[in-house]
């Protein structure tokens, strides 16, 4: 059945304007429909959307804190298993950056090797956007955050690389593992159905804009988060059971846009304009990772 | 207020009584005359404020998409991001400050 036109997450939140985390969210329960049950990590998703004593959710919703999301997902697939009710429900996590590559990640790296038929969904605005933009290892390389300052003896920003945390969970060889991109729709929508499809551990990443902590104007929200995967920045692709030499990439431009499109519109990486060279560095970076992977797919 | 046993929330989707649109400056209007019935506005929305309505009774862009269903923005959760004014493909949202 499909439930495309239903709304399974209400308004009246408490996201910022421009959001992109909320897209995500409408996006992914229209495609798991009324039998699913929403794991979520603490992280600004639980906060907008369960202002006490509301909520927005209209599915079963529990609320863990960074560290357990996949654990508690973990307990209740399990819990279902147990009882003979596993088999038509969708489990679906939903963690911010902070609670999937920093904090969570010891809990999620045991759901993937214990092999619970969970779907989890990273949602990466690229910072703890929620307790004030304090940076978290998906933080890229040069962006501002508040705790990587920007001065006359700091002129980059972060200084240490992003982490490469979907291609970590593909070497966890789970069934399927993909980025996606909601400025893509189509292909987002594609990519959630198939993750459901597929039993066992699924691992999607998400870019999700934030307009506050990335410093843009509200209604580029969609527009940036096109650029990120039209520079090669975020490029989107998946994964099957590990094997890297199959990866294949569901959106190949046909002439990749200069890394600047991307880093122009954010107020966070204003600083690198007068720093040319480490823009260079970012392209150099983007590039190494399409000359690696693009003749694979 | 009375706070249920474990302060558990018991009414699915109870954020919708509480009404966003105050946060608005700027007011996305949709131009139907223009409005192509693409539906891509709905699909961005965040809130979503926007809503899938039967459009045999709103003008029309062209009489044959007058099957089709059209957006309706629902001013009282719009935050006025602006989302649907930049994604627009014919422009057909104007964005008004609001004034009073």
């Amino acid at each position: 059945m499909n439930y495309e036109d239903m709304e399974f997450f209400a308004p009246g939140h408490r996201a910022c304007a421009g959001c992109a985390a909320p897209i995500i969210v409408k996006w992914v329960l229209k495609i798991s429909g009324p039998k699913t049950i929403v794991v979520n990590a603490t992280g600004c998703l639980e906060v907008f959307s369960t202002p006490y004593p509301h909520t927005s959710w209209r599915l079963p919703w529990i609320h863990t804190a960074f560290e357990n999301a996949a654990a508690t997902a973990s307990g209740i697939d399990a819990a279902l298993k147990a009882i003979g009710k596993r088999d038509d429900v969708n489990i679906v996590v939903f963690g911010g950056d902070g609670g999937t590559s920093d904090i969570g990640f010891q809990s999620l790296s045991g759901m993937a090797e214990r092999g619970h038929n969970i779907l989890y969904i990273m949602y990466d605005n690229e910072a703890y956007m929620n307790t004030g933009i304090q940076r978290s290892s998906s933080t890229p390389f040069g962006a501002w955050t508040s705790t990587t300052q920007v001065g006359p003896s700091r002129p980059l920003g972060k200084e240490e690389f992003k982490k490469p945390i979907a291609e970590i969970m593909a070497a966890h060889k789970i069934p399927y593992v993909a980025t996606a991109n909601p400025a893509f729709l189509p292909d987002f929508k594609a990519k959630i159905q198939k993750a459901l499809s597929i039993k066992g551990p699924k691992f999607i990443h998400t870019i999700s804009s934030c307009t506050t902590g990335w410093r843009h104007d509200p209604s580029k929200t969609i527009e940036i988060m096109r650029l990120a995967t039209e520079t090669g920045i975020f490029p989107l692709w998946e994964i099957e059971n590990g094997d890297f030499s199959k990866i294949k990439i569901t959106y190949m431009p046909k002439q990749r846009k200069p890394v600047e499109e991307y880093l122009k519109p954010q107020g966070r990486f204003r600083h690198l304009f007068n720093e040319p060279e480490k823009i260079k560095e970012i392209q150099k970076m983007v590039d190494e990772w399409w000359a690696k992977f693009e003749t694979k797919s | 207020m009375k706070i249920s046993r474990g302060a558990t929330i018991t009414e699915p989707g109870s954020t919708s009584l509480e009404e966003t649109g105050s946060w608005r400056t700027f007011r996305p209007v949709i131009r139907y005359e223009k409005c192509i019935r693409c539906m891509i506005c709905w699909n961005f929305c965040p809130e979503p404020a926007i809503e899938k309505k039967e459009g045999e009774n709103y003008p029309v862009a062209n009489p044959k998409l007058i099957k089709m269903p059209v957006p309706v923005i629902n001013y009282n959760f719009c935050k006025g991001c602006g989302i649907c004014v930049n994604e627009c493909p014919t422009k057909a949202i104007d964005f008004i400050r609001e004034e009073k």
